[in-house]
């Protein structure tokens, strides 16, 4: 048996012709991605060429503990060749949500893609694991979802987390936790581990992080946590149009107010913008149309870790646990305070009575010294 | 009054240089710094309301109140770093061996200084020039709480800045899986500063009462003013 040489594949650019792209529609994407990837304009090129000439890239997506919130963010991403291209091309090996094939068909599916393409498959994840009560509050075809993420990682050349699920565990890791849903990360090592966190992430962006691997055949570059750079690097309040309020001291103090009215900066109303990283405040959403600050709502952060968990959405400083329900950390401190302030005023008082005796010679001889002065 | 009764009272003082230049210089830099650090936080931890009907673009008073938190972090920073420095080149009072306890006896001492002047249970005296054992390690543990504070603040501003000494902290988020927890650090942190300045205040002034050696004004000229009995038990016990 002679097997087909790898050139012969379609590739993603003759695929789209077939759907009847024209090559402009084409070179409009490119564009567009290399824009969103943070390349020179000869990126456009790059991706271009790389399209051009690469067979599509072996994918296996998986959902475990997740609500789809991010694969509808991504058929949503704003050029439509995105979900063409990379969603109907890329993902078809396995997909819950868009396969055709279900059942024994699909689990064959999936058998048959980590086999041929053993180290070259991309691995998606979408969705936490638990590991509470041996894993059975997620199981598909009969099998734990750790069991399967343990399979389908073994053979993957990089694993994408999509989603706050994947990257820091989301909502259902919230105290207590009661499913033990645990992040990709701390279960998967030594693969690359690309960290695309959000409730759900920027369709844009998943789309830029698929087209970097295809273009340049190697995982973009990542900061400390393991998020692109290119798309984490900022604060949503770097990037935030309201940011010239911030900068003015004016904000909005409730939502009903007349600063809300006027749109100025939503910090004192709990806005996590300033410790929240994400692209929001320049590719927004739904074709660029909006994001949370720009519809009157402070950020609640969806893309960093424990984001459920850090306190109140609409108040600055998070409530501290174990000194009563209403505490911060400036009332913990006026506390600390007063006590310390008193037991310094009784430390004084106490001073006065068990050093009298010292403090007492030092005074005689002070005034007997000035005695002297004057007697002379 | 005759001569000989004023004679059995009064001491005999000796002028001990104890504060260097650039200690003190440190020191009420690092006292300012921390002055404007904390009012500053304060303002931007929770800023005042205001209303206006003028536009934003004539105001800037909160981007200023960021620029001097941010210019007395830099100041606040390299003083620390200089007074590290001098830890190691300074005079004995000034070594890095007043903070950090090398043997037994630093403990032992410093139990000393507790029961003299904390709970006043003995009479014993520690015969101490420089910082006494209590002080200098208290003093460690602040240089904990700066450090905290620079990784901490500069990890908060790293992101913000081109400059490759900020970015020098962009790993600290990391370390607490983002700014939320790092902000929050950084906040609790500054409650340390607050109580710690309150303490010190307060100490220097019962020191200064009790030993009648110019604690206070040795941080402007330099010396403390020491009675011969003590200074010379002090010499017998760095014979030791």
């Amino acid at each position: 048996m002679i097997t087909e040489p790898q050139t012969k594949k379609t590739t993603y650019f003759e695929e789209l012709q077939e759907r009847g792209y024209s090559r402009r529609d084409f070179m409009k994407f490119c564009t567009m991605m290399a824009a969103y990837l943070g390349l020179q304009s000869s990126g456009a090129a790059q991706v271009a060429k790389a399209l051009e000439t690469k067979s599509r890239l072996p994918v296996i997506w998986l959902h475990f503990q997740e609500c789809t919130c991010c694969s509808e963010s991504f058929i949503r991403s704003s050029h439509p060749i995105v979900a063409d291209i990379i969603l109907d091309k890329l993902s078809l090996d396995y997909s819950e949500t868009l396969m055709a094939a279900s059942g024994a068909q699909a689990e064959e599916a999936m058998q048959r893609t980590m086999k041929e393409h053993h180290g070259e498959y991309v691995l998606c994840v979408e969705g936490s694991v638990p590991y509470g009560a041996d894993g059975v509050y997620c199981m598909i075809g009969g099998k734990t979802s750790l069991d399967i993420l343990k399979e389908a990682a073994e053979g993957a050349k990089a694993v994408i987390c999509w989603g706050s699920c994947a990257s820091n565990g989301c909502v259902q890791s919230a105290k207590p936790n009661p499913t033990q849903a645990t992040p990709i990360h701390k279960i998967i090592k030594g693969k690359p581990i690309i960290k695309v966190p959000g409730c759900p992430p920027i369709g844009e962006v998943m789309a830029g992080v698929l087209v970097h691997i295809l273009t340049f055949g190697a995982i973009p570059e990542l900061d400390g946590i393991g998020r692109p750079k290119a798309f984490y690097s900022k604060r949503v309040h770097d990037s935030c149009y309201r940011r010239p309020y911030y900068d003015a001291g004016l904000f909005v103090e409730t939502f009903d107010d007349e600063n809300a009215k006027r749109g100025y900066c939503l910090y004192k109303v709990g806005c996590k913008g300033p410790s929240t990283y994400n692209a929001c405040g320049i590719m927004k959403w739904n074709n660029g149309t909006s994001y949370p600050i720009q519809s009157g709502h402070g950020c609640f952060g969806c893309s960093e870790e424990k984001f459920w968990d850090n306190g109140p959405i609409y108040e600055r400083m998070p409530n501290v646990s174990g000194f009563g329900i209403e505490s911060t950390a400036d009332k913990v401190g006026m506390v600390a305070l007063g006590v310390t302030a008193a037991g310094l005023a009784a430390h004084a008082v106490a001073t006065n009575l068990r050093k009298h005796k010292i403090v007492e010679s030092l005074i005689e001889e002070g005034k007997q010294s000035e005695q002297e002065l004057e007697n002379n | 009054m005759n001569a000989s009764s004023i004679h059995s009272k009064a001491h005999l003082l000796r002028r001990v240089f104890v504060w260097e230049l650039p200690v003190r210089v440190y020191h009420w830099l690092n006292a300012l710094c921390i002055l404007v650090l904390i009012g500053t936080g304060f303002i931007i931890g929770d800023p005042p309301a205001i209303l206006s009907g003028k536009e934003a673009s004539s105001f800037f008073w909160f981007g200023t109140v960021r620029f001097l938190h941010f210019t007395a972090a830099y100041i606040f920073f390299f003083n620390f770093a200089i007074r590290i420095y001098w830890g190691f080149v300074g005079n004995k009072y000034a070594d890095w061996k007043n903070f950090i306890p090398t043997n037994k006896k630093y403990f032992k001492d410093m139990w000393a200084v507790l029961k003299t002047d904390i709970f006043m249970t003995a009479k014993v005296n520690h015969h101490s020039i420089g910082h006494n054992r209590l002080a200098g390690f208290i003093y460690f543990l602040t240089f904990l709480a700066f450090a905290l504070q620079c990784l901490t603040g500069f990890g908060l501003y790293a992101a913000t800045s081109n400059w490759w000494f900020p970015n020098l902290f962009s790993w600290v988020p990391t370390l607490f899986g983002g700014d939320f927890l790092m902000r929050e650090v950084h906040h609790w942190a500054m409650w340390f500063f607050i109580l710690f300045a309150v303490v010190h205040v307060y100490l220097v002034f019962y020191h200064d009462y009790v030993e009648g050696e110019g604690e206070m004004s040795s941080m402007a000229g330099g010396w403390k003013f020491i009675e011969e009995e003590k200074f010379k038990k002090s010499q017998e016990e760095d014979k030791k």
